[in-house]
């Protein structure tokens, strides 16, 4: 049992045009190694980074920006690139980041960021699960929702659809003929 | 005040067993005309020893069919039908109307399963019968298939000091309670047995959760009625009755009886109620049998009749729980008003002993009920906490206030 | 020791290894994927709007929560902007819909802790509001209502006074519920200080919703990032206040308290719904991009990404389930508590297995 600590003092509505000051910060940061940053609407901020600089961007995000919740991480298969999406969100003024981290095709592996935030543990776990995308420094990176003995990754477009397959077989699911 | 409807139950089966033993004797007379060794059985038949030991046999078996069928099924149809109509729908609707013989079949344009009730106990209990009695293969067999028995066993063992009216007992003992509280303490032992018998981690944390239970809740109960024993001075449950057969104050024909429960005894009797209610593992006491965690507890491997059995004997016990309750501190049979009318010397009952003395097991079996089903669970480590750390300093005050009051000639 | 996946009170099919010391929790560790449909994956060769049918099905007892989440993220992608009366009729089946689905969560959390009456009279307030869904929609669950563009239809005439009279009749009864939960004596026995989690643990693992508030952090998205006419809707979010929350009762007090905020919502949202106004536009039939959005459920925050390649079909879509995260935290709330409280602390935490496993 956690001990019940003071909850944080919070306003509960969002701060407008807050987040043209946080891309501004973003970027007079992390210059160069922001590929992408724009202002979706109001209360999201999209950039993309290159996987190196993950934990450079989410420590600052966390620490001096004080987004302290990790909504999602979403893996995507873009067929010559992965991409591990991050939804962060700031509880202190309503806003979302959105951080897009490219990774190499033939190189699936990215930093960790359950250090950072727990929330991470799951979603990561289910990423490697769908996608085969390997979270290093991930505490225990074994598979959630498919059983432990699934030999595919089946969000993967290499892997058939429904619609293009016929019945396999569990054995051949299991890595068998 | 009131009297009972049946004087003498052993005179009264000793009448029907001596009709019983007539009629075979005409048989066996008309076979003896023409085999003439048959004459000497007829005689023996009828002669007094066994008379004697045939009438043990009979009243045995009415008081079974009174106290485990008749009552068993009505209590189980209150407790349904009650609470289905605390929880706003029907309950309980088989009755004779849903049987598909004649004179039964004939509602051919009324509902037939829309009755009172009152069959669906018998029709479930002959679903259980002929259901297959499974034994777990790793199971200690001798003691899976002795628990039931020991549990069933003692606690009919009860009623053969269980009176239930004046006249309708079995068996007349100096010391009946001392015997009732016994056999009712049996209980721990055969729900141990059948817990830790089925190999099963969650029987088994059934059976010991219940055995700490109701160990715990014997000893407010026996507190309480050695603070009673202070009022009575007498462990005999039928002078205890015949002393609240009184009345406290009157107002000429009408009055307070001078029943227990308003008498100083009513902490006893609020401190013996829970404890009691505890013993029964009804809700909020019930977790030894929890659903929530453990599928059926304790009982969780038995099939069949043999769950059967386990199951019906709970309600057993909270008739016996009830009655003990009514006979301690509600006056037992006695009936305050509507008691007799006598004629020419013959005391004729209008409401006998025993209609009230259902009355009120009756409705405390209502009130349990009632209780039971609008309160959630209290967990294990909680009930052990309300039975050692609460009930038993208020018992003990129930002894000094009973001793107390006795000794400065107060009550 | 196993509790489930077969096991009649956790709600759902998974499991839950605990390690036990004597009657206490030392460690939990939770099992799920047993109700995994790859939800994701069949996701990408339906259309956009054929999604909605099995978005209905991603949690099944609050449907319309989960398809309009969808149907945001979709129309966010696209660009579509929904006229007012379709979002406002969307406000009214969204806080309809989190009445019927916290209902089932009491239904369910009476049991568990031995109070089965509550099973019974919780069911039997349900079908009022499943009666109105029925009445707005034409089904009772997995209704297929939301739309990329709007709602399906309009809400039918007679709709508003049957609400107005279900809904009066609705909070005379919870506050006979009140008295039967709240002030029973054994029910604060069984729920206060049981299970409790920290704010900032609940943070940090990611749990959202009831269950957050519950712990004392004002956060409602409906507040916070306000979705549809949130904005010009007056309600409080329901909060714990108070030093010693994150335990079961609060989360209780925390939900049955929001059943009686929505009915207000519900009450509002047809006095300010324009009376003439279209309640659908037709969202283009390709689009690309990507889309997100988050709504609070009623279970907490349901997150939707959905990209786009310039087909007709979703390139990807994330389901984002709150349920998901509660459960990495279920551990924290276990530890230290008695094994008979195992199925108290998971009920109060309002379990759907269908949206956790996808």
């Amino acid at each position: 049992m956690s001990p019940a600590g003071r909850p944080p003092e919070l306003q509960g509505r969002a701060v407008p045009g807050i987040e043209h000051e946080i891309l501004a910060q973003l970027q007079s940061l992390f210059k160069a190694k922001l590929l992408d940053g724009r202002v979706v609407r109001p209360r999201l901020v999209e950039i993309a980074i290159d996987r190196s600089d993950l934990l450079a961007v989410c420590t600052f995000l966390r620490e001096a920006l004080g987004f302290e919740h990790l909504a999602c991480i979403t893996a995507i298969d873009w067929r010559d690139r992965f991409e591990s999406v991050y939804h962060v969100s700031n509880y202190y003024n309503g806003c979302v980041v959105q951080v897009h981290a490219r990774i190499p095709y033939d190189d699936p592996k990215i930093a960790s960021v359950t250090k950072l935030w727990n929330a991470a543990n799951y979603h990561e776990r289910e990423a490697w699960d769908l996608m085969g995308i390997v979270y290093e420094g991930h505490p225990n990176l074994e598979r959630i929702l498919l059983p432990a003995d699934f030999k595919f990754h089946p969000l993967r477009k290499d892997f058939a659809q429904e619609v293009d397959r016929q019945y396999i077989s569990r054995r051949k699911l299991k890595g068998g003929k | 005040m009131s009297v009972p409807l049946v004087p003498s139950f052993f005179e009264s089966c000793r009448i029907l067993t001596v009709a019983i033993v007539w009629v075979v004797n005409l048989i066996i007379r008309a076979i003896g005309v023409v085999i003439p060794p048959f004459n000497d059985l007829a005689d023996w038949l009828a002669s007094d020893s066994v008379i004697t030991v045939l009438t043990w046999l009979v009243l045995m078996t009415v008081m079974l069919v009174w106290t485990a069928l008749f009552n068993l099924l009505t209590v189980m149809w209150i407790e349904r039908k009650f609470y289905s109509r605390l929880q706003d729908r029907y309950g309980i609707m088989v009755s004779v109307w849903s049987l598909p013989f004649w004179p039964f079949n004939r509602r051919k344009d009324r509902p037939t399963h829309k009755g009172w009730g009152y069959l669906q106990n018998v029709a479930d209990g002959m679903k259980l019968l002929q259901k297959e009695n499974l034994t777990p293969a790793s199971a200690d067999a001798a003691m899976f298939h002795i628990s039931p028995v020991l549990i069933a066993s003692t606690t009919l063992l009860i009623f053969v000091a269980l009176p239930w009216s004046s006249g309708f007992y079995v068996a007349k003992l100096d010391l009946s309670l001392l015997f009732i509280l016994a056999a009712f303490s049996f209980a721990p032992f055969g729900i141990l047995i059948a817990g830790w018998s089925a190999n099963n981690k969650y029987t088994l944390v059934g059976g010991m959760r219940a055995a700490a239970q109701l160990m715990a809740y014997e000893i407010p109960l026996i507190l309480c009625v050695i603070a009673l024993v202070f009022f009575t001075g007498t462990l005999d449950v039928f002078a205890i009755v015949a002393q609240q057969d009184r009345h406290l104050v009157s107002f000429g024909s009408l009055g307070i009886p001078a029943w227990y429960v308003f008498s100083p005894q009513i902490l006893g009797f609020l401190i013996f109620t829970v404890a009691m209610v505890a013993e029964m593992e009804r809700i909020p006491f019930d977790i030894p049998e929890a659903e929530a965690e453990l599928v059926e507890g304790w009982t969780t491997e038995y099939s069949g009749m043999r769950f059967g059995l386990v199951f019906g004997f709970k309600w057993l016990r909270m008739i016996a729980g009830a009655a003990l309750i009514t006979i301690l501190y509600l006056g037992g049979w006695s009936g305050p008003v509507f008691a007799t009318i006598y004629i020419g010397g013959i005391a004729i009952p209008i409401l006998p002993e025993e209609i009230w003395f259902l009355l009120k097991v009756w409705l405390l079996c209502v009130v349990i009920v009632w209780v039971s089903w609008s309160v959630p669970r209290v967990r294990i480590d909680q009930i052990l906490k309300i039975g050692w750390r609460r009930l038993i300093p208020f018992s003990l005050l129930a002894i000094i206030v009973g001793a107390g009051t006795r000794a400065l000639g107060w009550y | 020791m196993n509790m489930g996946p077969q096991h009649p009170m956790t709600h759902g099919l998974w499991n839950m290894k605990v390690k036990v010391d004597g009657e206490t929790i030392t460690d939990a560790k939770p099992e799920i994927g047993y109700l995994h449909r790859g939800y994701e994956k069949i996701m990408e060769v339906r259309e956009f709007q054929k999604n909605v049918v099995l978005t209905d099905r991603l949690c099944y007892v609050s449907s319309i929560t989960w398809s309009h989440a969808y149907c945001l993220a979709v129309e966010r992608m696209m660009g579509v902007e929904v006229p007012e009366r379709g979002q406002w009729i969307r406000v009214v089946a969204l806080e309809l819909q989190r009445i019927a689905s916290h209902l089932m969560w009491l239904a369910a959390y009476g049991p568990d802790l031995g109070l089965l009456t509550a099973l019974l009279w919780s069911l039997r307030e349900r079908e009022l509001f499943l009666d109105l869904i029925q009445l707005m929609s034409g089904a009772r669950m997995n209704q297929n209502y939301p739309r990329v563009g709007g709602v399906r239809n309009d809400l039918p005439d007679n709709f508003e006074a049957m609400c107005k009279r279900s809904i009066a009749h609705f909070l005379e009864k919870l506050d006979g519920y009140e008295k039967l939960m709240h002030e029973s004596k054994v029910f604060l026995m069984r729920t206060q200080d049981v299970g409790r989690i920290s704010a900032a643990d609940a943070i940090n693992w990611g749990v959202t919703g009831p269950n957050l508030r519950a712990c004392g952090v004002n956060v409602d998205l409906r507040r916070l990032d306000p979705y549809e006419t949130y904005e010009q809707i007056d309600f409080e979010p329901q909060i714990w206040k108070g030093a010693d929350g994150g335990d079961s009762y609060a989360r209780f007090v925390c939900r049955f308290n929001e059943m009686r905020e929505s009915c207000g919502i519900v009450l509002q949202a047809l006095e300010k719904m324009p009376k003439d106004s279209p309640f659908r536009t037709k969202p283009p039939r390709r689009a690309e991009g990507d889309g997100y959005a988050r709504t609070e459920d009623s279970r907490g925050e349901a997150l939707f990404y959905v990209i786009g390649d310039g087909d007709d079909r979703p390139y990807r879509v994330k389901i984002r389930s709150p349920i998901f995260c509660s459960m990495a935290a279920t551990p924290i709330m276990l530890r230290g508590n008695k094994l008979a409280d195992v199925v108290a602390i998971l009920g109060s935490i309002d379990v759907c297995v269908g949206e956790m496993d996808k």
